[in-house]
């Protein structure tokens, strides 16, 4: 049995990450789920959230928002509208983007697109809980 | 005939624009490059994403989605899709071209139109002829971002659904090669799905996949971000189309900027000869005349 994953994180702007894993987690709409050499052929969509892989037993995460999973053969290729590894997240974007972003929530204006606030919640809230995990 | 000072300043104005086309020509080449680069980038991800949606269809064979609802049409989205500037030749005029002879054609079958535009040039030119763009953004055609698709994805999808659009075609430029680009008509809505072409795809229609959630709820999830990719697509072959179609504008330009120097380089020759013979001859005829 095959002792690697082949992870690659594209994006339509770049491909973000292409390596041999130990240990994909990701975060699934119906929860989170790990992928482990030898799984079975699987696809998923994903939620805002933290992925996270193993090399040589270190964890390292990364942020994905909205996209597709696909496993199959050993390779998993992850499809996100954004991805960014938590080296690379711009922490204080995020910051700026929690703040306005509770704002406009707290501002209970008619106008408001809730929907669209709560996930720009959701994607700051997520980028942060990455900054101890660098 | 033009004097000798004239014909000066007009080389020297011929090569001063030539300046310019050149420096506009290696200007478009540098961008090009970029939109390239942003095809390629882009490409495992429509390619992966293609791919997982042509599964899902051949798993789901009523698939009633209302992205994909067929109605009688009424009245049509265009999507025109165009450069901010010009002086790329004929690239702009002729997608705007293409846009409004389907657009015409549809009003006199009775039909409504409405037009959002992305891109200054599409957006002058619908303006200037009467229409009202529903949506038009402009200057954003630089720097073509994922975004931008969504963002003009989400709105042709929100007035799809709430009936206000029976069908959306896009009209943007194709980038076919370096020398040839094409206005091309794409329709976004009710989405067609991709063509089963690539027939080394099929290994993996085979493989059996673990849906999760199930099969239906993923392609609610997937098919409005296909339109976002369908856009994206458009978006970025009109970037790269463009500027390939603005270093070919530059380069002809740029020769005949050369073609006109030597042209006018001829004529100050010519008439620098013309000033000195005629000078010789007075001379001559003077000393004939001291000779007398």
């Amino acid at each position: 049995m095959a002792t690697a994953l082949q992870l690659d994180i594209v994006t339509p702007d770049q491909l973000v990450l292409s390596r041999e894993v130990e240990y994909v987690g990701a975060p699934g709409v119906l929860g989170e789920f790990g992928i482990l050499p030898g799984h079975v052929p699987f696809i998923s969509a994903l939620t805002i959230g933290r992925l996270y892989y193993k090399v040589g037993g270190k964890d390292h995460y990364v942020f994905v928002s909205g996209g597709f999973a696909e496993v199959s053969d050993n390779r998993v290729t992850i499809l996100a509208e954004s991805a960014e590894e938590a080296e690379k997240i711009d922490f204080n974007r995020a910051e700026r983007a929690l703040k306005r972003a509770k704002q406009r929530l707290d501002a209970k204006n008619a106008e408001l697109n809730f929907k669209r606030a709560t996930l720009a919640l959701y994607r700051a809230t997520e980028r942060l809980s990455l900054q101890n995990r660098i | 005939m033009a004097s000798l000072k004239d014909v000066r300043l007009k080389i020297n104005g011929v090569s001063k624009t030539r300046q310019i086309t050149k420096a506009m020509y290696m200007v478009a080449s540098a961008k090009l490059r970029g939109a390239q680069m942003r095809i390629e980038h882009f490409r495992p991800y429509a390619d992966k994403f293609s791919d997982m949606l042509r599964d899902l269809g051949e798993k789901t064979d009523d698939a009633a989605h209302p992205l994909l609802a067929v109605r009688s049409t009424q009245s049509i989205g265009i999507v025109v899709c165009t450069p901010d500037r010009g002086l790329c030749g004929g690239f702009n005029a002729n997608i705007i071209a293409l846009a409004l002879k389907f657009a015409e054609s549809k009003i006199t079958e009775g039909k409504k139109v409405v037009f959002y535009c992305i891109g200054r040039k599409g957006r002058d030119a619908i303006r200037s002829r009467g229409y009202k763009p529903a949506l038009s953004i402009i200057n954003r055609m630089g720097d073509t971002s994922f975004a931008l698709a969504v963002e003009v994805g989400g709105k042709i999808r929100d007035d799809f659904l709430r009936g206000i659009l029976d069908e959306v075609h896009m009209f943007y430029g194709k980038f076919i090669s370096m020398a040839r680009q094409r206005p091309a008509d794409m329709r976004l809505l009710p989405i067609a799905g991709p063509e089963p072409e690539q027939p080394q795809n099929e290994k993996a229609g085979q493989v059996d996949y673990v849906y999760e959630p199930a099969v239906a709820d993923l392609l609610t999830e997937l098919l409005p971000k296909y339109i976002d990719v369908q856009i994206y697509r458009g978006l970025l072959d009109t970037s790269a189309g463009e500027n390939a179609a603005r270093m070919q504008a530059m380069d002809n330009a740029t020769r005949n900027c050369d073609e006109m120097v030597k042209a006018l380089t001829l004529l100050m020759n010519k008439t620098r000869q013309a000033a000195i013979t005629s000078e010789l001859i007075d001379i001559v005829g003077g000393v004939e005349a001291l000779k007398g």
